[in-house]
């Protein structure tokens, strides 16, 4: 799993399963950067992410709750159909804006890497 | 045509995932839709779970509890899958320490353990993707939670195409 800060973002690369048994290694690492960084806004990003249980929502009703007050936001990034539906179950969709990258720019930070 | 089966295994976190991958593996030759297939993923990792953090209340979560191969955990959660044509049939159960209100712990967002900063959805994720849902608990008699659902709707529709 990755963490990482760009600006004052809090990127977090999310494993391929969102279960209870990952949900508190996610938590305590984010957290720990929330405490020691300067973190605005809040990025998951499900890429990599195949599975979802209601663990994953508590992630990330966690993490807002600790940064919105801050007026913090919290962004979803790469969210595929079922994880989509676990939003809107939820009514997290509410709370989380999705982020669609158009697929032009999907592409753009292996561009970035070649030069 | 039935076929039936059972795996019980020690309550810890790092077999959530195995209980899900063996029911998907068990209805896989239904040719279930992705759908499907994440649906009951969902709802049985949403059962054992609850078996796990609140029947049996092992908290932890991760960090692949460093337990000698002589020690047991005492508790365990059995999974038992019916599968009667395209009905198939999930229970899973645990003797830990109960449900006092079922009712209540049906609803949505109620937790008992805020702390723990989980959702509240589980049943409510388990009612939303399965067909049924049954929840038998006593406090210190444990809970068995039995879901239903059926599988393999969309095949007909691949069958058009």
């Amino acid at each position: 799993m990755d963490f990482q800060i760009i600006d004052n973002c809090l990127m977090i690369r999310l494993p391929e399963e969102i279960d209870h048994h990952e949900a508190g290694f996610i938590c305590e690492t984010a957290d720990r950067y929330l405490l020691r960084e300067d973190v605005r806004n809040v990025v998951f990003d499900f890429e990599r992410t195949r599975f979802m249980d209601s663990s994953g929502i508590g992630i990330i009703m966690g993490r807002y709750r600790k940064i919105s007050c801050f007026g913090g936001r919290v962004y979803a990034i790469h969210v595929d159909r079922q994880i989509e539906r676990i939003f809107k179950l939820s009514g997290l969709n509410k709370v989380v804006e999705i982020l669609n990258m158009p697929e032009s720019l999907q592409g753009m930070d292996s561009v970035a890497e070649s030069y | 045509m039935k076929n039936e089966m059972e795996i019980i295994f020690d309550a810890v976190s790092d077999n959530e995932g195995f209980a899900r991958v063996a029911v998907a593996a068990f209805i896989a030759h239904l040719n279930p839709t992705l759908e499907e297939m994440a649906d009951v993923k969902t709802a049985v990792s949403e059962a054992v779970t609850n078996s796990i953090i609140h029947g049996y209340e092992n908290l932890k979560g991760y960090g692949r509890a460093e337990r000698d191969w002589e020690e047991v955990h005492k508790g365990k959660v059995r999974v038992r899958c019916i599968l009667e044509k395209e009905i198939l049939r999930i229970e899973v159960a645990d003797s830990g320490k109960g449900i006092e209100d079922v009712k209540k712990a049906m609803e949505p967002l109620f937790t008992t353990r805020p702390e723990l900063e989980r959702s509240g959805m589980g049943f409510a994720f388990m009612e939303a993707f399965m067909d049924d849902l049954e929840v038998e608990s006593a406090p210190g008699k444990g809970t068995v939670v039995r879901m239903v659902k059926k599988i393999g709707t969309g095949s007909w529709i691949d069958c058009e195409g």
